[in-house]
C-alpha cells in the first residue's frame, strides 16, 4: 500500500505556474514545491515535467538541481525522475562509487524487483548512457565482487514455485562444506546463490538454518582485509534480499539508516522516495511492529529542515 | 548397365542428408523380390554375406537411415516454432548430451540478439521450469563453466555508440595476453569480462584494432584455445563462423553432429539478412555455393526444404 496522497484531479499548467513562482527571484519557496511535487504521483510528475518545459523552454528538473540543495534536493531530483530512470541513475552511481561499488544499492536492485522490473530498468540504462550496466559494472569492479555483482544483476531467475527438496538438501550441505573449508569464494556458493530461483533458494537456506544450527549470514563472516569483506557483505546482502521479502527488507534498510549515528540519509531517501507509490505503508506498519515507534516519528527525530519536511509529506503527512 | 546405374541411383538416395523419397517410389517401389535380392548383392558396403547365407543389412547403417527418415521433421518443426523456443530446446538438447556440447551453448548465446536471447531465456522458464544459467551453471564442471555461464547472462547494449579508445585499450589486453603466451586464458578475468559484456559494435571494433596493431585477425591467433576462438567468431564475425560449420557438415561421412549441424544452421538463420551474408561468405571463401553443396550432399524432401529456406534470401 503506497503512503503517497495525491488529488484525482489536477491540473499540469497550474502547477507548472506554482513552482515557476516558487523558483523566482532570491531564494526558493521550499515548502511551495513539497507541497505540490510531495502530493504527485509518477504519470502527474511526468505531465508537470513536460508542460514546464514547453512553457518555459526548460527542464525542470535541471532548474530544481539548481534552485535546491544538500539532502533535500537529492531527495527531490530522485522523486522527479521516472522510476526505471530513477533506477538507472542510482545503479550508475552506485557503480561509479570510489573506492568499490556501492554494492548495497546494486544487489538490493537486482534481488528485490522481479525479472521484468529490472529488464525496465536496465533497457533505461542503456537508453540514457548508451552501454549496458552489466558492462559498466564489470569494468569498475575486480575479482570475486566483480563476478558476484556481475551474476547477480544479469542471471534471469526462474520465478516459479517449484521447491526440489532433495536439491535444497544437497545444495544445503555443499554451502556448509564450503564453509567449513573456510573457502568463502568458493564458486559453489556463489553458483547456488546467483542462478537458482528464489523459492529454491529459500527452501536451501531453510535447509541451511535446520541442519546447521543458524543462518548462513550469520556464518559468512570473516575478519580479512577490506577486499574480502567486500565481497562478503555483498553475499551477506544477495541472501538478506532473496530471503527476505521486500518489505521486511526495506524496514531493516532504513532501521538501520535511522540508528547510525553518522545518519545514512541516501539510504533514508531511497527507500522513502522509491516506495512512497508502492508499498512504504506496509513498511511503516513492520517498523512500527519492530521498533514500537512510528516510521514518521524516527524520521522526525533524525532529519531535519526541508529535507525532514519533503519526506514527511511522501510518509503521508497532512500538514 | 541400366542395373548399374539405378543401384547407384538408390544407394545414393539412402546416403547422405535426407533419403530420396521420390526414388524409393519410382524405382524401387517397383522393384521385385529378384531385382532387390540383386541389389542387395551388388551393393557390398550396405549389405554383407552372413554366414547362415542371407545378405545382411549393416546395423550401424540402419540406425542412421532411421535419423535421415526424420531429418526433414526436425528441420520442419524447428522452422516452425517461435525463435525463443527453438532456442531454449537447442540449449536444453546441448545440455542434455553425456558430454555437453559447450560450442552449441555458445553459438546460441553468441548470435542472437540481446532481445532474442532474452526470449530463449524466458521459453526456457516456461519449457523446463529451471534457467538455462542454473543448468549451465549445475551440469557443466569444467573452467569453460563461467565464461558460458556470463555469456548466457548477456544482454548486451546494441545502439551505435562506441568508444573507440576503449575498444582500443581492451585489443591491447588481449594482445598481450597471447603475446605474453598466458595459460588458461579462458579464466581470465578480464578476457572473460570483455567478451561477456561488451557490445557487439564494440567487440567488432576490438577485432580490427587488433588487426591493425598486430596483422593478424585475433581468432587465428586464438588456435590455441579453440572456445575462445569460436566466441570471438560467434561474437565478430558470425557468417565466417556458420560458413566453416557448414563447409565442414556438408559431406558425406560425417558423424551425426555434424549433420545436425546443418539442420540447425541454416534453419536459425535462415532470417533477415544472416542467410543473405553467409551466402555470399560461403561463396567467396570456398569457390562454390552454398546451393550447390546442399545439392551434392542431400536428398529428397529434406534436400529441397533447405534450398527452399535458403532461396529466400535472394
Amino acid at each position: 500500500m503506497a503512503t503517497l496522497i495525491f488529488p484525482q484531479e489536477f491540473s499540469p499548467i497550474n502547477d507548472a505556474e506554482a513552482i515557476r513562482k516558487a523558483c523566482k527571484g532570491f531564494g526558493t519557496d521550499e515548502k511551495a514545491l513539497i507541497a505540490i511535487l510531495g502530493h504527485r504521483n509518477a504519470t502527474q510528475r511526468k505531465m508537470i515535467r513536460k508542460t514546464y518545459e514547453e512553457m518555459y523552454k526548460e527542464d525542470l528538473v535541471k532548474r530544481l538541481e539548481s534552485e535546491l540543495s544538500g539532502h533535500f534536493e537529492k531527495a527531490v531530483y530522485r522523486w522527479m525522475l521516472d522510476p526505471e530512470e530513477r533506477d538507472a541513475v542510482l545503479l550508475h552511481v552506485a557503480i561509479k562509487e570510489k573506492p568499490i561499488p556501492d554494492y548495497t544499492s546494486i544487489i538490493e536492485l537486482s534481488c528485490i524487483y522481479s525479472p521484468q522490473e529490472l529488464l525496465v530498468v536496465k533497457r533505461a540504462y542503456q537508453a540514457r548512457y548508451k552501454r549496458s550496466v552489466e558492462e559498466d559494472l564489470a569494468q569498475h569492479s575486480i575479482g570475486e565482487l566483480r563476478k558476484l555483482l556481475v551474476s547477480v544483476v544479469g542471471i534471469y531467475r526462474y520465478d516459479g514455485d517449484e521447491i526440489d527438496a532433495r536439491l535444497a538438501k544437497s545444495e544445503a550441505d555443499i554451502i556448509c562444506n564450503a564453509i567449513k573449508s573456510k573457502e568463502f569464494n568458493h564458486e559453489e556458493i556463489v553458483r547456488i546463490i546467483t542462478t537458482r530461483s528464489k523459492t529454491q533458494l529459500r527452501a536451501t537456506l531453510n535447509h541451511y538454518k535446520d541442519d546447521h544450527g543458524s543462518s548462513l549470514t550469520k556464518h559468512l563472516r570473516d575478519d580479512g582485509e577490506k577486499a574480502a569483506n567486500a565481497f562478503l557483505g555483498a553475499l551477506r546482502t544477495t541472501i538478506r534480499c532473496i530471503a527476505n521479502d521486500p518489505q521486511t527488507y526495506y524496514e531493516k534498510v532504513i532501521r538501520r539508516a535511522l540508528m547510525k549515528s553518522g545518519k545514512d540519509e541516501d539510504s533514508v531517501t531511497r527507500v522513502i522516495v522509491s516506495r512512497a507509490e508502492n508499498d512504504l505503508e506496509v513498511i511503516k506498519e513492520l517498523y512500527y511492529k519492530r521498533n514500537s515507534v512510528s516510521l514518521d516519528h524516527a524520521v522526525s527525530k533524525n532529519t531535519s529542515g526541508d529535507y525532514k519536511a519533503f519526506l514527511l509529506t511522501l510518509l503521508g503527512n497532512q500538514n | 548397365m541400366a542395373e548399374a546405374n539405378a543401384y547407384a541411383a538408390l544407394t545414393k538416395a539412402f546416403s547422405g542428408l535426407g533419403v530420396d523419397e521420390n526414388l524409393f517410389i519410382s524405382t524401387l517401389g517397383k522393384w521385385n523380390r529378384h531385382q532387390r535380392q540383386s541389389y542387395r548383392a551388388s551393393t557390398p558396403g550396405f549389405f554383407k554375406e552372413d554366414e547362415r547365407q542371407f545378405q545382411r543389412w549393416n546395423d550401424q547403417h540402419i540406425l542412421q537411415l532411421r535419423q535421415e527418415f526424420l531429418r526433414l521433421k526436425d528441420a520442419v518443426l524447428l522452422y516452425t516454432m517461435h525463435p525463443w523456443e527453438r532456442d531454449a530446446r537447442v540449449f536444453k538438447e546441448a545440455l542434455l548430451l553425456k558430454v555437453p556440447r559447450h560450442d552449441v551453448l555458445i553459438e546460441a548465446a553468441c548470435t542472437r540478439s540481446s532481445e532474442d536471447l532474452l526470449g530463449a531465456r524466458k521459453a526456457y522458464h516456461s519449457l523446463f521450469d529451471h534457467s538455462i544459467e542454473e543448468d549451465i551453471a549445475f551440469n557443466i564442471q569444467t573452467p569453460e563453466r563461467k565464461l558460458l555461464v556470463a555469456l548466457v547472462s548477456s544482454y548486451r547494449y546494441e545502439g551505435p555508440r562506441v568508444n573507440d579508445d576503449l575498444a582500443k585499450s581492451e585489443a591491447k589486453v588481449f594482445v598481450n595476453a597471447l603475446k605474453d603466451g598466458k595459460k588458461n586464458l579462458i579464466e581470465d578475468e578480464e578476457i572473460v569480462r570483455i567478451l561477456s559484456t561488451r557490445s557487439k559494435l564494440h567487440l567488432k571494433a576490438i577485432y580490427s584494432h587488433y588487426k591493425e596493431i598486430t596483422g593478424k585477425f585475433l581468432d587465428e591467433d586464438l588456435d590455441g584455445d579453440l572456445t575462445l576462438k569460436q566466441v570471438v567468431q560467434c561474437l565478430c564475425v558470425p557468417q565466417a563462423y556458420f560458413s566453416q560449420i557448414l563447409i565442414a557438415s556438408l559431406k558425406l561421412d560425417v558423424d551425426e553432429s555434424a549433420k545436425d549441424s546443418v539442420t540447425r544452421v541454416i534453419v536459425t538463420r535462415a532470417d533477415d539478412d544472416d542467410m543473405k551474408l553467409i551466402k555470399e561468405e560461403f561463396k567467396s571463401k570456398y569457390g562454390t555455393t552454398l546451393t550447390a553443396k546442399i545439392e551434392e550432399v542431400a536428398n529428397g524432401s529434406y534436400k529441397d526444404f533447405l534450398l527452399t529456406i535458403i532461396a529466400k534470401s535472394d
